[in-house]
C-alpha cells in the first residue's frame, strides 16, 4: 500500500494537548447496537411486502372458502351482487371498469406526458426548465382526492354542458370524467420519468444528427426518442399501473355501479372503488362480502405488481447502451 | 448516383417549419397540468365564496373578507350536517396528530433502512433483493396499504389483545409503511451523493463505522434526507383511501385525546362533504380543499427550496 511509506513519520508528530485515552468502552456496544437497529429497519421494508402478501392471500383464501366460489367464477363472473341471496361475486365488471379508466386516462396522459418530456429535455431553455421541473414535482404531489373533487366541480359539469345539447345523456358519475382527471393526474409521472431518460441520451447522438443536417424536430423525434424508447415505455407502464391503483379520484368521479358498458358517459365501478364501498358500508367483519374486499385487493395487487415488474423488465431488457 | 439525386428531396421549408409548431405544442403540453390546477384553484375560490360575488373585481375587498371569515370558521368549527356551521376542526387536529406520529415512527425507520442499505449492507444478493423489493413497494397502490393496515393493525387477524382498533396509532403505522419506500429511496440518493472520500478520511482516522455515519455522512446528507422526509409527510396530509380503510370515520365530533383514541382526518372529512349532494356543502368542500392544498404546497415548496439551496451550495 502507498501509506506504508509514511509509517516512519507517525512517531515524529508530537502528541496533541490532550492525550487519547483509548476507545470508549461503549464504542463496540454502540457499533453492534446500531448495526442491529439499522438491520431491523431494513428488515421492516421486506416484512411490509411479506405482510401484504400474507394478509391478502390468507384473507382471500378465507373468502373463497366461505363464499364457496372458485377462482374462475370470481375472476370471470359477470355479476357482482354481494347483497343478493345467494350473493354473486363476479368481479369482471370491476376489472372492466379498471381497464376503462386505465386505457382512457392513458389516452390523456401518455401524449401530453411524452410531449412535455420532449419539451423539457430538448426544447426548454435552461432557465424555463429550472422553473418547470419543480412545478411538475409540485403537481405530482397533489393528492387524488383533490382531483376527485375537480371532476365533480368542473369536469362533469363541463361534459354535461358540452355533450347534453348534442343529445348525449351524461350521468352525474361517469367513466369519461374519471379518465380525464386520472389522466391529468398521472401526466407528471410520465413526463418526469420520460424526461430523465431522454436527458440521459448522449449528447453525441444529437450532435451527429445535427451534423448531418437534421432539424431540431427530427433530432427530437427520430434520434433522441428512439434512443430513449425503452425508458419512455417503462414510464408509460408505470403510469398505467398508477391509474389502475388510483382510488379517490375514481370514487368521486366514476361512481359505484358495477357494469360492463362501452358507453363512457355511464357509471362504472373499479376494483379500488369496490373496496372503498365495502369498507364504507355496513358489512360486518367475517362475512363473505367483507372478505371479498381482500380478494379484490389481491387481484389489484397482482395486476399492479405485474405492471411494475414489466416496466422494470422493459427498462432493462431493451435499453440501448451507449458509452 | 443519378438515381440518388432524383430521390434527394430536402424539403427544407417544410422541415424547418415543422419544428416550431412541434416545440410550441410540446410547451403547451407541459403547461397543461399547471393551467388545469390554476383553473381549478380559481374555481375552488369561487365555490368557496358560494358563487355569489359576480363581478369579483368590483367587490374584491368584500370577497377577501368573506373568504377569510369562511376559512377561520372552517378551521374552528366541527363537522356538522348543517352547512352553515360545518367545519374541519376535528379532521385538522387528526391530520396534525398523524403527521406528528408518522414523523416520529415512520421517518426514522425509513432513514434507518436507507442507511442500512447504503452504508452497512454488503453488496450481494440480499441487498439486491431488498432493493428490488423497495422499488416494488413504491408501486403498490395506497389502498393496498390500507388493506394491510386493516388486517394487521386494526384487527391483528382477530387477536383481541393486539388489535389497535380504528385508532390514531393504527392510522399512523399504516401511513408510516406507505411512505417508507419514498423515504428509503430519497435517503439512499442523498447518501450516494456524499463523496466517498469523506468516509475514507474518517475511517482512516480510526472512526468506527457508526461514527463515520453519524458524525460525517448523515450531516452531509441531511438536506437531501430532509427533503425526502417532507415529501413523505406531505403524502400523509393528502392520503385518503388508506385512512378510510383503517377506520378514520368522518363522523367523529370529539378531538382525539391520545394515540389509542378514535380520530378522523382532513381529507376524510373532505371526502364526506364532497359526497353530500346538497349544493350548500360545495362551499365547505372547496374550503377544505383549499386548506389541504395550502398545507401541501407549503410543505412541497419547503422541500424544493431546501434541495435547491443544497444543490447551489455544492
Amino acid at each position: 500500500m502507498i501509506q506504508d511509506s509514511s509509517e516512519g513519520d507517525r512517531s515524529a508528530s508530537p502528541p496533541t494537548v490532550r492525550s487519547w485515552r483509548g476507545p470508549s468502552p461503549f464504542a463496540g456496544l454502540v457499533e453492534v447496537l446500531m448495526a442491529g437497529l439499522l438491520g431491523i429497519c431494513g428488515a421492516i421494508t421486506v416484512l411490509t411486502t411479506v405482510g401484504i402478501l400474507v394478509v391478502l392471500v390468507v384473507q382471500s383464501y378465507e373468502f373463497f372458502h366461505l363464499a364457496k366460489i372458485g377462482v374462475g367464477d370470481f375472476l370471470f363472473g359477470l355479476e357482482l351482487k354481494p347483497e343478493a341471496s345467494p350473493p354473486k361475486f363476479g368481479v369482471l365488471p370491476l376489472i372492466w371498469g379498471t381497464f376503462v379508466v386505465a386505457v382512457g386516462s392513458s389516452f390523456v396522459a401518455l401524449p401530453i406526458g411524452l410531449m412535455s418530456a420532449i419539451y423539457l429535455s430538448e426544447y426548454a431553455p435552461r432557465r424555463v426548465r429550472g422553473v418547470l421541473k419543480p412545478t411538475l414535482e409540485l403537481l405530482a404531489g397533489v393528492p387524488s382526492i383533490v382531483y376527485g373533487y375537480f371532476a365533480l366541480l368542473l369536469v362533469t359539469p363541463a361534459l354535461k354542458a358540452a355533450l347534453e345539447p348534442l343529445g348525449f345523456h351524461v350521468e352525474q358519475f361517469n367513466a369519461l370524467s374519471a379518465c380525464i382527471v386520472v389522466g391529468i393526474m398521472i401526466v407528471p409521472l410520465v413526463s418526469s420519468l420520460s424526461e430523465d431518460v431522454l436527458s440521459a441520451v448522449p449528447q453525441g447522438l444529437r450532435e451527429a444528427a445535427y451534423g448531418l443536417g437534421a432539424t431540431k424536430f427530427e433530432v427530437s423525434t427520430r434520434v433522441v426518442l428512439p434512443a430513449g424508447l425503452s425508458g419512455v415505455f417503462a414510464s408509460f407502464i408505470l403510469a398505467i399501473s398508477r391509474a389502475v391503483g388510483e382510488t379517490m379520484a375514481v370514487v368521486l368521479a366514476a361512481g359505484m355501479l358495477p357494469q360492463i358498458s362501452i358507453n363512457p358517459l355511464s357509471s362504472i365501478e373499479t376494483m379500488t372503488t369496490y373496496i372503498i364501498q365495502v369498507i364504507g358500508g355496513e358489512a360486518s367483519y367475517g362475512t363473505p362480502k367483507y372478505l371479498s374486499l381482500f380478494a379484490v385487493g389481491l387481484t389489484l395487487f397482482g395486476i399492479t405488481l405485474a405492471l411494475n415488474i414489466l416496466s422494470n423488465l422493459v427498462l432493462k431488457r431493451y435499453r440501448e447502451v451507449y458509452q | 448516383m443519378s438515381r440518388g439525386d432524383a430521390l434527394y428531396h430536402p424539403n427544407r421549408r417544410l422541415r424547418r417549419s415543422l419544428g416550431p409548431f412541434f416545440g410550441a405544442a410540446c410547451f403547451l403540453a407541459t403547461l397543461t397540468g399547471v393551467v388545469v390546477l390554476a383553473v381549478f384553484l380559481a374555481s375552488i375560490f369561487f365555490a368557496a365564496l358560494g358563487g355569489t360575488v359576480h363581478p369579483v373585481w368590483d367587490s374584491l375587498g368584500q370577497a377577501i373578507r368573506d373568504f377569510l371569515t369562511l376559512m377561520s370558521r372552517l378551521i374552528t368549527n366541527r363537522q356538522s350536517s348543517n352547512p352553515a356551521i360545518a367545519g374541519f376542526r376535528v379532521g385538522l387536529v387528526g391530520t396534525l396528530w398523524l403527521l406528528g406520529l408518522v414523523a416520529v415512527i415512520g421517518i426514522p425507520i425509513g432513514i434507518g433502512a436507507g442507511v442500512f442499505l447504503e452504508e452497512y449492507a454488503p453488496s450481494g444478493r440480499l441487498k439486491r433483493i431488498i432493493q428490488t423489493n423497495i422499488s416494488n413497494l413504491a408501486g403498490v397502490p395506497s389502498i393496498v396499504y390500507g388493506i394491510l393496515g386493516l388486517a394487521l393493525f386494526v384487527r391483528a387477524f382477530g387477536a383481541k389483545g393486539l388489535a389497535l382498533g380504528p385508532s390514531l396509532l393504527a392510522g399512523a403505522f399504516t401511513l408510516g409503511l406507505l411512505i417508507l419506500p419514498t423515504i428509503v429511496i430519497t435517503t439512499q440518493e442523498a447518501l450516494r451523493a456524499v463523496p466517498s472520500s469523506l468516509r475514507q478520511a474518517a475511517l482512516a482516522l480510526g472512526a468506527t463505522r457508526w461514527q463515520v455515519v453519524s458524525g460525517h455522512v448523515l450531516p452531509a446528507a441531511l438536506p437531501g434526507i430532509m427533503t425526502g422526509a417532507i415529501l413523505g409527510l406531505s403524502r400523509v396530509i393528502g392520503e385518503t383511501a388508506p385512512l378510510l380503510m383503517v377506520g378514520a370515520a368522518g363522523s367523529i365530533l370529539r378531538l382525539p385525546k391520545g394515540v389509542l383514541d378514535r380520530y378522523t382526518a382532513l381529507p376524510v372529512e373532505i371526502y364526506n362533504y364532497a359526497k353530500e349532494p346538497d349544493r350548500q356543502f360545495q362551499m365547505i368542500t372547496a374550503g377544505g380543499i383549499l386548506i389541504l392544498m395550502l398545507l401541501l404546497l407549503t410543505m412541497n415548496a419547503a422541500a424544493i427550496v431546501i434541495r435547491n439551496k443544497f444543490r447551489r451550495g455544492r
